[in-house]
């Protein structure tokens, strides 16, 4: 234990040496080096100290921790229950928040992000948690919901609801593009291909400048309207909707509107994986991901197979990405860099690879807290990081690592066994 | 039944197999036995489509299967359990199952499960339970019901022995035995565990280098010296040598 304390500690001073020991100083003379070893030895002693702490801890907490794992790996599936009543509960608080006394419009605008997030979460799990494609570009597809709806709504004067399905399904189209020349890849080789697919679109529309208007992106989008009322304090030739209901007009309105837009779009997402898993595609996608040589021989069609996980992965994202358009009523390529997928894919992965709510905890953790501790300043980007490295020592397989099953027999049915699993089955 | 005629195939430049003849009838029981590398894998496997013959014929009743892909060979009636069981483990028993009937007709499910179960009374008591969690012998029963789930007229076994007690080899083989007479599928059996296989089959191959080098029934191949010497008696040490 000391000794690993002890390693912990040298690689900490090591590190510390040119990140803390040195500082660039300004002086008369120009720029001088200020040395700050002393602090090198404060880092050292305290990686020392926190790293025996976590030994202490850890055998503390090993006995207790082992014994709930035994309990919960043969039987598939317990904490079943619970997890319901707790996604119930989600969206309930998620449905009651802009109600709320404490929520302001600077709640609901970063809630909204939030769940544009989640609902991106929620798309991506489609592909990587239940088909295991790991799939680093997922943003092309939503760079390309957000221009079509752009695109569309500037050049044919559609409305955000009428672009909606077209911006889904040319997201799906391009699922299906990057999906054919990927379809013998796995693993490693499959994240570059796509993560190279992710850059391409990017840079496509940085450059296509007579389409997109290049690095300036579109601006002047229109936003969404309730059953064709606009959020407007005055609206030449159209009723607006405080007009409508009576109500004076507050630019808060239109804010609470785009959260519950992106709210019932994101539990359409929801609702749209929790049934596709208990169909035949979809308990082929979790097989895929297992075994596809097994999958092969059990008449399952592969390319089909991954193909239709792409499309409808991107067909969701196609859906946020509309979304984000609409909210934000500019775009430019910049809003579509790599960063963005990684951190959708960290949202995927850290949520537990498949868990719908252990999605939501993670969105919450990887974009909520960030949000909300913007007044640490630079260190902003040091939490984050850190919460991620607490996360996988705490829980590496992810928040929720069990996996739900889609089919279940009480141990009392089991007479019944056969015509209760072929309902279920059908 | 299935008829393949001077089959060759193999792994990129590898060739393994160098001009199988095979035939099996409807309703018989047929084992492939042979040593280590032998190629008995891949013949089933190219059966199954992949790796794709070289050169060669795989009828599968009256028709060519042997370039179709492989979901498509599945969906005629071949079932394939294959080597190293292969099954889902992070999914439960019922839902590996389900996997095993998504070629067939749903209206079916209830009554194929209930056949299956009632062939592997084990696999009744851990429906809920996670693949993963099952022990070797419970594995491969769940291997050959999953096959068994999408009704197929031929069933491809791929050492359903390896890595089991004795005791549960004898099980295995005697629901196979079941399986076939009872259900009226065709079991084509490719095994090491020489002794077991012969006595269980009505007619046998003996595979070498990717050649066949002898066929007879398995009472005939049981009683053949030269299968004694090799596979039988000396137990597989002679055998291992002539695998390349």
């Amino acid at each position: 234990m000391l000794k690993d304390a002890l390693a912990a500690a040298v690689v900490a001073a090591l590190l510390a040496l040119p990140l803390l020991g040195f500082r660039l100083a300004d002086s008369q003379q120009g720029l001088s080096l200020d040395y700050r070893f002393a602090w090198v030895g404060y880092a050292a002693a305290a990686v020392f100290i926190g790293r025996l702490g976590m030994a202490f801890a850890a055998a503390a907490f090993s006995r207790v921790f082992q014994r709930k794992r035994q309990t919960l790996l043969p039987l598939a599936g317990r904490p079943s229950r619970n997890r319901k009543i707790v996604g119930w509960l989600l969206v309930a608080a998620a449905l009651l928040l802009p109600l709320a006394p404490f929520a302001d419009r600077n709640l609901i605008d970063k809630a909204t992000l939030l769940l544009i997030y989640v609902m991106l979460g929620w798309g991506l799990n489609i592909v990587v948690g239940l088909a295991g494609l790991l799939d680093l570009g997922y943003v092309a597809f939503y760079a390309v919901g957000a221009y079509s709806y752009a695109l569309l709504s500037q050049t044919f004067g559609l409305s955000f609801w009428l672009c909606l399905p077209f911006a889904g399904a040319l997201a799906a189209c391009f699922g299906i593009l990057l999906g054919f020349p990927v379809l013998r890849l796995r693993g490693d080789y499959l994240a570059i291909v796509t993560l190279g697919f992710g850059e391409i679109v990017r840079v496509v529309l940085l450059n296509w400048e007579s389409l997109t208007n290049g690095p300036n992106g579109i601006s002047g989008i229109q936003r969404p309207s309730f059953f064709g009322l606009p959020f407007l304090a005055a609206a030449p030739g159209r009723t607006t909707f405080h007009e409508f209901f009576g109500l004076p007009f507050s630019p808060g309105q239109r804010i609470i509107f785009l959260y519950y837009v992106i709210l019932v779009l994101a539990l359409a997402t929801n609702l749209f994986t929790l049934r596709i898993r208990r169909l035949p595609i979809g308990r082929a996608w979790e097989a895929l991901r297992e075994d596809e040589t097994a999958c092969r021989s059990l008449g399952i069609n592969p390319t089909r197979t991954k193909l239709s996980a792409f499309a409808l992965g991107a067909m969701f994202a196609g859906f946020a990405g509309s979304f984000f358009a609409t909210r934000q009523g500019f775009i430019s390529p910049e809003s579509f860099t790599f960063i963005e997928s990684a951190i959708i894919l960290a949202i995927v992965v850290l949520g537990g690879m498949g868990s719908q709510i252990g999605i939501v905890l993670a969105a919450i953790l990887l974009v909520g807290l960030p949000e909300w501790f913007r007044d640490l300043q630079q260190y902003r980007m040091l939490a984050f990081g850190g919460a991620m490295v607490l996360i996988m020592l705490w829980r590496p397989r992810g928040l929720l690592a069990s996996r739900e099953p889609t089919i279940r027999l009480a141990a009392d049915a089991l007479e019944a066994a056969p015509q209760t699993a072929g309902e279920a089955a059908r | 039944m299935l008829t393949i005629r001077d089959l060759h195939s193999g792994y990129g430049r590898i060739e393994a197999l160098h001009g199988v003849d095979l035939d099996i009838e409807a309703g018989e029981i047929v084992t492939l036995i042979g040593a280590n590398g032998a190629g008995k894998t891949t013949l089933l496997m190219t059966i199954c489509g992949k790796p794709r013959a070289t050169e060669g014929a795989i009828r599968f009743e009256g028709a060519d299967i042997t370039r179709l892909p492989t979901f498509q060979i599945v969906r005629r009636g071949i079932a394939h359990s294959p080597e190293g069981r292969r099954i889902f483990s992070r999914m439960t028993v019922l839902e590996n199952l389900q996997m095993g009937a998504v070629v067939a007709d749903p209206r079916h499910f209830p009554a194929d499960l209930e056949r299956v179960l009632a062939l592997f009374p084990r696999l009744e008591e851990r429906l809920n339970q996670r693949g993963g969690t099952l022990s070797g012998g419970e594995q491969q029963m769940l291997a050959i019901g999953r096959a068994l789930m999408s009704r197929p007229r031929l069933l491809l076994l791929d050492e359903p022995s390896l890595g089991l007690a004795p005791l549960v080899v004898g099980q295995i083989f005697k629901i196979v035995r079941e399986i076939n007479r009872e259900q009226q599928v065709t079991v084509f059996l490719v095994e090491q565990n020489a002794f077991h296989a012969l006595k269980l089959a009505h007619r046998a191959y003996v595979m070498v280098n990717g050649r066949i080098t002898l066929r007879g029934t398995g009472a005939e191949l049981l009683a053949n010296p030269a299968v004694r010497a090799a596979y039988l008696e000396g137990g597989h040490t002679p055998a291992a040598e002539t695998g390349p």
